[in-house]
This record gives C-alpha cells, sequence and structure tokens, in this order.
C-alpha cells in the first residue's frame, strides 16, 4: 500500500467511486474580498468548543482582559484553552447556547469588549527553526488552534504523534457548495499559510507537503502556485470538482491511492493532513505570537443582502453577522452553519462563532426547498452510486428501520462520513444521513449499555463467588472442628479416661442428690427449684429462725 | 423569530421517483410510435385499456391497503407497468387479456407484496408470463407488420375487434393474420421456431417476406426505436448502461459463437438483438429498478444472465422468445447477485 510513492509524485489523481456535482454556487460570495466587520457588544466563548475537554477558568467575572489572553488552562486531558478575542471586561461566566444542532449548553464567558485593543505580550517565535518541535507543538497547543476545517480535532495533538510520515497533505479542497472561506484565504493569504506550512513540516520531520486544491478556484490555485514558485518542499495537486472529494478520506484516496483503514487514522498509512486555515492560524501562532483569536466565515445564501468572507473574532453572535450580512428572511428562516451538505440548521441565533464555523448559509425557499414527503424506496441503487465510501445506503436505511443493528454493523455502517451524497440523489427523499446518525447513536448506546451491564455482571458473579466461597470456608471450619472433637473424644476413650462433659454432668448430678439429701424437710413445699436456690432458701430460713428479729420484707426479698 | 429546522443534507437534485418513471414514459415513445406504424392502431387501445386498469386497480388495492391513493398514484409506477405491459402483447388481443394482465400485475405482482419496491418481481412480466401461459392463442397472435398486409384497419374497425374479436365486417384476428401470399403471418422470430422445428434451414426461412432487411420487416425498426429511447434513459442518467448492455452481450455472444458453429441452425447475434423485445427488454424491462440488482458489479451479472436465458429461450425452448421467462428468473436470482457483488467498503483493504 505504501510503496506507491513514484506514483504520487509522478502526480497521479486518483479517483474515488461516487460523488455528485451540486451546483456550486460559491459566488457571489467568494468574488468578494475578506472583510472586517464592526465588534460585537458581547462575546460567547463557550470552554469546550472542539473535541476534547474544557480547560480550568483562568478569569472570573468582572476581571479586565487583555486581547490574546488566555481564559482557560488546559486540564491534563485533551484539552485546549480559548483566548479573549479583544480586549474586554468578563461580564458573566455561566451556561449559554452553543453552536450544537439541538442548541445544547455550554459553560461560556461572556466578554464585552472595551474597543481598545490591547494586546497582551506576543512571545513570537520567528526564527522557528531554532526552536525544537516540543516547545512548538506546545506553543500551538498554548494557542488554542484546532482543526478549522472539519470535526475540530486540537492540532497539537495531531501534531505529537511519533512516527515517520511520507507526506504532509495541506486541504484546501473546500468542495461543499457556498463555501468559499478557505478560498479566499488561499487568494489573499497564500504566503503566510505556506510559512505555517513550512513549520508543519519542521514539526513533524515530514519532507513533502502536497497542497490539494478543487479545480473550480482558478484564482486560488494561481495565488499558491504563485508562492510555491520558491520552495521545492511543496506539490500543488488540483483534484477535479466533485463532491465529496474534500473528505480527509476521499482527498488521501485522490493523492496517493491509499484507503485510510477503517477505524484507523492517515497516520497508519503515512499521511498527516492539516487544513489551509489551520496552517494560517499556525502561521501566526509562531511567527507572530498570536493565538487563535479569529478565523474566515462565509457569509452566503440569497436571504442576505451583503455575501461576502469576513474576519470573525470567536465567540462573535451569529445575530451580530447575520445583521452585518444584511440578512432579510422569507417566510422560512434558515440559518445553516456549514454548508448545504454536511451542516445543522441552528435553532436560534444566540449562539457565537467556535473554532470550526466555516460557513454560515442563509438560503431562500426557494433555494434550498426543503426536502418534500419521504416516499417509498423503490432500490435504485442511485444512492449506492453516488457512496464514497462503497457502502450500500438502500440496505442500511431498510436495516436501519428495521432496527436490526448486528446488522448495520456488519455492513460498515461506521464507516459512514455523513456526506449526505445518498440523500442529494434519492428519488424517494428519504433522509438516509438522519436514519444512519439515528442508528449509529442507538448502537452505541447500547454498546455503552452492554458495557455497564457486563461491568454490573461482573461484579455481581464475584460477589456471589466470594459467598459461596465464605460459605465453604465456614462448613469447612465446621467440619474440622467436629472431626477434631470427634477425634479427641476418640481418643479419651482410647486412653480410658472419663469423658469430661459426662463427667461434668455426674458432678452436678452428685451434688444435687446429697443436696436434696441434706435439705429435704425444708424445701418439700418447692420441689421443682435448683439445689442451690433451695439451699439458699434453706439457709435464709435457717437465719430468720435464728434472728427471731428480722421484719416481714426482708423476708420477702430473700425469698423472690 | 422561529427557525427552520432540518437535518443535513439541505440540497436536494430535486429529481423524484416520479421524474424517473416520467423519463421511462417519454424514452418509450419513439418505440410506440413506430409500433403504432407497423401494427396499427390496436396499440393504442391496448395502451389506454392497460392505463385505466392500472390507476383503477391501483387505486382500490392503496385503498384497502389504508395508504393514501392519490400520492401513491403520483409516483407513476403503475403507469409504466402498464405502459409495458401494453406495448409487449398483440395489438389486436380482446380487451379482456389486458385487463386481466394489468391487473394481476399490480395487484398480485406489487401490491400483494407490499407496494412499490417491495415487489421482487417485475410487474409488468409477472402479467406478461400470465397471459401467456393462459391465453397462449391471443398471446401469439401478432398481425403481420402493416407493409406486408393486405387488411389496414381503421381506427373504428380495431376497437371492434379488440372489444368483439372480430372485425365490423366479420373477420377474425386468425384471418387479418393472412398474408398477401394467403399464409398466416408469424412474427419473425415465431417463424423461425415453428421452420426449424419444420425441419427447414435457417436460409430457407429467412428468405420469407418477414425477413425482409436485417432482422425483419417492422420488427427490426420497433427495436432500432427502443434502444433510441434506451439511450435518451442513458444520456439522462436514469438507468445506468450496465443491465443493457449485460443484455445485449448476454444474447449476442453465446449467438455468435452457435452461428459461426452453425449458421443454418442459429440465428445470428444481429437478428437475435434486434428481434422480438431485445431492445425494450435491455433498456425499459431488465432496468427496472425495484426488481434489479443494485451494485454495478451485480447489475453487469444480472444483465448477462438475462440476455443468455433470452438467448436459450430463443434457440432451446418451447417459446419464439424469452424475454418475460428471463427477466422473472433473473428477479429471482438477485438477492443471491447483491449478496455476493456487495462492494469492499472504503478502508476495508480493497484497491483505489
Amino acid at each position: 500500500m505504501r510503496g506507491n510513492i513514484s506514483d504520487i509524485e509522478a502526480g497521479v489523481i486518483w479517483t474515488f467511486p461516487g460523488g455528485i456535482h451540486p451546483p456550486e454556487r460559491k459566488q457571489p460570495a467568494s468574488d468578494k474580498p475578506l472583510r472586517r466587520i464592526a465588534l460585537p457588544q458581547q462575546l460567547v466563548l463557550p470552554l469546550r468548543q472542539h473535541i476534547g475537554q474544557a480547560g480550568d477558568l483562568l478569569v472570573a467575572e468582572g476581571d479586565r482582559v487583555l486581547k490574546g489572553q488566555a481564559l482557560t488552562k488546559p486540564g491534563l486531558t485533551n484539552g485546549l484553552p480559548v483566548h479573549a478575542p479583544t480586549s474586554a471586561t468578563v461580564i458573566a461566566i455561566e451556561p449559554r447556547a452553543t453552536a450544537h444542532p439541538s442548541g445544547l449548553s455550554e459553560l461560556s464567558i461572556v466578554l464585552s469588549p472595551d474597543g481598545e485593543e490591547r494586546w497582551i505580550e506576543k512571545k513570537p517565535l520567528a526564527d522557528f527553526r531554532q526552536h525544537d518541535r516540543a516547545e512548538l507543538i506546545a506553543t500551538i497547543k498554548a494557542a488554542g488552534i484546532a482543526g478549522l476545517g472539519g470535526a475540530g480535532f486540537p492540532t497539537a495533538q495531531k501534531l505529537a504523534q511519533q512516527k515517520p510520515l511520507d507526506y504532509l497533505i495541506i486541504n484546501g479542497v473546500e468542495c461543499e457548495p457556498y463555501i468559499c472561506a478557505d478560498d479566499r484565504l488561499m487568494r489573499e493569504h497564500a504566503e503566510e499559510i505556506l510559512t505555517g506550512v513550512d513549520i508543519l513540516l519542521h514539526i513533524t520531520g515530514i519532507e513533502k507537503a502536497l497542497i490539494a486544491i478543487e479545480d473550480n478556484k482558478p484564482e486560488a490555485i494561481q495565488a499558491m502556485r504563485d508562492a510555491i514558485a520558491e520552495r521545492s518542499q511543496f506539490a500543488l495537486r488540483i483534484v477535479p470538482t466533485k463532491y465529496p472529494s474534500g473528505g480527509e478520506k476521499q482527498l488521501i484516496q485522490l493523492l496517493t491511492g491509499r484507503q485510510v483503514p477503517s477505524k484507523g487514522l492517515p497516520m497508519d498509512i503515512g499521511l498527516l493532513m492539516q487544513n489551509v486555515g489551520t496552517a494560517f492560524a499556525v502561521k501566526r501562532a509562531i511567527i507572530d505570537g498570536e493565538p487563535l483569536l479569529e478565523r474566515v466565515v462565509t457569509l452566503t445564501g440569497e436571504a442576505l443582502q451583503q455575501p461576502g468572507c469576513v474576519w470573525a473574532l470567536l465567540g462573535t453572535p451569529i445575530a451580530h453577522l447575520m445583521e452585518q450580512a444584511g440578512f432579510t428572511p422569507d417566510n422560512l428562516p434558515r440559518v445553516i452553519m456549514g454548508g448545504p451538505m454536511m451542516g445543522f440548521t441552528l435553532p436560534a441565533l444566540d449562539v457565537p462563532v467556535v473554532k470550526t464555523t466555516n460557513c454560515l448559509l442563509a438560503p431562500t425557499e426557494k433555494e434550498l426547498p426543503p426536502t418534500r414527503q419521504e416516499l417509498a424506496c423503490i432500490r435504485c441503487g442511485a444512492c449506492a452510486d453516488v457512496c464514497p465510501a462503497s457502502l450500500q445506503p438502500q440496505q442500511l436505511q431498510w436495516l436501519a428501520k428495521a432496527k436490526d443493528y448486528d446488522a448495520l454493523e456488519q455492513q460498515q455502517l461506521f464507516d459512514c462520513i455523513e456526506c449526505g451524497a445518498c440523500a442529494y440523489v434519492c428519488p424517494s427523499e428519504i433522509p438516509l444521513v438522519h436514519y444512519y446518525r439515528k442508528a449509529k447513536a442507538e448502537i452505541k448506546n447500547i454498546a455503552r449499555e452492554k458495557a455497564k451491564a457486563e461491568i454490573a455482571r461482573e461484579r455481581f458473579e464475584a460477589r456471589q463467588q466470594r459467598l459461596e466461597r465464605e460459605k465453604e470456608e465456614r462448613l469447612e471450619r465446621h467440619r474440622k472442628a467436629a472431626e477434631a472433637r470427634q477425634k479427641a473424644k476418640q481418643e479419651a476413650q482410647q486412653s480410658g479416661a472419663e469423658d469430661p462433659v459426662q463427667a461434668a454432668l455426674e458432678r452436678v448430678k452428685r451434688k444435687k442428690a446429697e443436696a436434696a439429701n441434706a435439705e429435704a424437710p425444708a424445701t418439700n413445699d418447692k420441689p421443682q427449684k435448683s439445689a442451690a436456690v433451695a439451699a439458699a432458701i434453706a439457709r435464709a430460713k435457717a437465719k430468720k429462725a435464728k434472728q427471731q428479729a428480722a421484719d416481714a420484707a426482708d423476708n420477702e426479698k430473700d425469698e423472690s | 423569530m422561529s427557525f427552520f429546522i432540518a437535518s443535513s443534507p439541505h440540497e436536494h437534485n430535486r429529481r423524484q421517483t416520479s421524474d424517473v418513471m416520467r423519463w421511462v414514459l417519454l424514452a418509450a415513445i419513439p418505440g410506440v410510435l413506430v409500433q403504432l406504424f407497423f401494427f396499427g392502431w390496436g396499440v393504442l387501445f391496448q395502451l389506454l385499456l392497460a392505463i385505466v386498469t392500472a390507476w383503477a386497480t391501483e387505486a382500490i388495492a392503496l385503498q384497502t391497503r389504508n395508504r393514501p391513493a392519490l400520492a401513491s398514484l403520483k409516483d407513476n409506477s403503475a403507469l409504466v407497468t402498464a405502459v409495458l405491459l401494453a406495448i409487449s402483447i398483440p395489438p389486436l388481443a380482446p380487451w379482456w387479456v389486458i385487463v386481466i394482465g394489468v391487473a394481476f400485475a399490480i395487484i398480485v405482482a406489487k401490491q400483494v407484496y407490499g407496494g412499490l419496491g417491495q415487489n421482487i418481481f417485475n410487474p409488468a412480466m409477472v402479467g406478461y408470463v400470465l397471459l401467456l401461459v393462459s391465453f397462449p392463442v391471443q398471446m401469439t397472435s401478432w398481425l403481420p407488420p402493416a407493409t406486408l398486409s393486405d387488411n389496414d384497419l381503421s381506427l373504428w374497425q380495431t376497437l371492434h375487434v379488440i372489444v368483439f374479436e372480430y372485425t365490423p365486417s366479420g373477420f377474425s384476428v386468425e384471418q387479418l393474420r393472412t398474408g398477401i401470399d394467403g399464409v398466416t403471418m408469424a412474427t419473425p422470430l415465431d417463424t423461425v421456431k415453428t421452420g426449424l422445428t419444420q425441419g427447414y434451414t435457417l436460409s430457407e426461412l429467412t428468405a420469407k417476406s418477414v425477413f425482409q432487411g436485417i432482422a425483419g420487416v417492422g420488427w427490426q425498426w420497433v427495436n432500432v426505436a427502443y434502444l433510441v429511447g434506451g439511450l435518451v434513459l442513458l444520456q439522462q442518467r436514469i438507468i445506468s448502461w450496465h443491465i443493457p448492455l449485460g443484455v445485449i452481450v448476454g444474447v449476442a455472444a453465446p449467438a455468435l459463437i452457435a452461428h459461426s458453429i452453425s449458421p443454418d441452425q442459429m440465428l445470428g447475434p444481429v437478428t437475435h438483438v434486434l428481434s422480438g423485445a431485445t431492445m425494450l427488454g435491455a433498456f425499459f424491462i431488465a432496468t427496472d429498478p425495484v426488481s434489479a440488482a443494485t451494485s454495478n458489479k451485480g447489475r453487469w451479472i444480472f444483465g448477462l444472465l438475462i440476455g443468455l436465458l433470452v438467448w436459450l429461450i430463443r434457440s432451446f425452448g418451447g417459446y419464439p422468445d424469452g424475454m418475460a421467462f428471463a427477466v422473472l428468473l433473473a428477479n429471482l436470482c438477485v438477492p443471491i447477485i447483491d449478496r455476493y457483488t456487495r462492494p469492499t467498503v472504503y478502508g476495508h483493504g480493497g484497491s483505489a
């Protein structure tokens, strides 16, 4: 699998199965230069905005913070800090709705910008080749950089892996319709992106970077080509426009002909992928000493009067961006975070821009009509024809509806990347991806429950075993004691000695008989009393008779 | 403001089942027109009867199953079944033949199995086979092509024959089939089948008038017209090329081999491909999505299997043509074909 370096070097572009060609609609947003927008009234920074744990708070309500100041400290797990995107006052630390399809709340720091843009002291490592790998990785981590292309995986963690790799792939494909954030960034900041790539190559020790751009971005290609001209470690790869060629797995297949093993990582096949936006952020963190405070967001859709790509501070409320772009909703108000294929609709506009927010799409009803009534599957196989993972979506759909989770796993449901190509072509408009997501969630739930039940079962069984063992031991002890007694008795008989119990009993009997004989006249009226009591009574009576002077109370007390 | 919430993807290519079915119907138009030209108005009446029956039975069946009838009728799938069956049967067959066939196709082959998407057999072909085994005389009474016939039936005469089985002047279908030379005319494939069993050689048979041209008067043009319609379906990406090409190769390859071994007993590939229901079957019938294999490799195998079966039935079986039987037999094999042609999922060791 990894022996195809010569083909890769020759610039072969492989292909991947399936894929679709939805209308690209990159214009008009892609034609407008990147712009800066007015500072919002508030910035809302969820402590956790990417894969990994939230960090520990470093500030309290009422604190004044400087631009670039870290507000959280990553814990021991894979967390990343968040920073103040501008100088501001902390006005609240409370749960706020975050960028999530369900409007989930996350603990967030709310800042009120003071508009002064006062920076903390920057610590650039401009001569990065003089610094070692660990120091650079630590700086990237402290800058809060997460993958800006997709899932927001902490970049430092991806770079920290120690494995010899063949290529660093820089993803500038941006295959989803509408989105042009990376396109604009490449057109306007090609040199800085490549500096970022230089840093990444230095850190990872990889010798060559492949920069992939889809052929529908001629200006970006030209800009990158010009910037690459003086660098030998770089090669540009133009991939044909087809959705989802920018998916990590698909792009790897296009550029190297290799496939990331199921449940594996690109580094298993000698590759590492970073998005162009991430490379740009790395350059800023290392060369300029600026943590990740802002990102490019595409504002697009026909419900916006001024579409285009903007620099948005992290934490900027979506409502502010919509206002800046002239949002005029029609009778189907809709804002999608992400693109039309994989983005999610926002339940409200008070959520903030987070590290993975690459696009906000506000389409009119006519532009992206909502799906119609789901009809019966006619097994046409159009979905299978377009599936980039070579799955059988129509089968998965049947199985998901039948809740046949074993069969779903057998048919590799978890290799589905949820690109939505199947649902895009389905003539019955079945929301296929929705069914897969639901089934995946349920399978994960079942696995979790099963793991819990397994632990409970193990504990129960251990307890049962312990009880059983203790019972055995108890019985064994008793048995041994009984045996010992038996043995002792036998030994006693053999040696001719009396049985001690028997002897004791006989001694008691003998005494009793003696006492009975001695006190017989006195104890006639109470024959059932024990010899000792009888003796005592007798003694008392004798005393009484002798003394004559004792009163009735004393008599009664003695008797009782 | 309350925002519209939906699950991704938010974009769709806007081609629904009804559009797919409509394309199939539109693409069949050239073939239907050529059939009309060669075989007269009967084709039109059969189509009308079939469509009315299909709509009525589909609506009744859906009502009975407590399903919304109107929404399902709009998907045009019943229409496709009706049209495919109507153009497959002899144009002058009595009215009740097509009514029984379509009703059986819709009710038993489709709705009893659970409606659209659930049937394992191609409904039109189930209807066709039912008719063929139940009413063999009516189902094989093809008229000679109009150019060879001296009976040119008017619209009214045709209707009269279909309703009462006789023309207004009292001719039966059997009499109408008699050609200019006073001999009852059969289809080219039927002529070959009967002739070979009677000991004629192919060269003697193909010298007959029905065989003028490449593969028989009329029929070759019917096949060419369906080929044209099929190419439109391919161009519109309504169907993939795997099944049609599979069928054509499946018929032509064994025909070529057999013909080169025994040229006087076995028809050649060109005749096979342009005869009978080859093109209609390859592009319109075998490609029915519901009952066909789903992966591209599976579609290839499915198509080849149909082609091979058609050739076998035509060459060695009891019927002159075998598309319906071949399609149904291949339908039976679909689950196993699908099972063993499942492509390797990304990341599971397949090559790029």
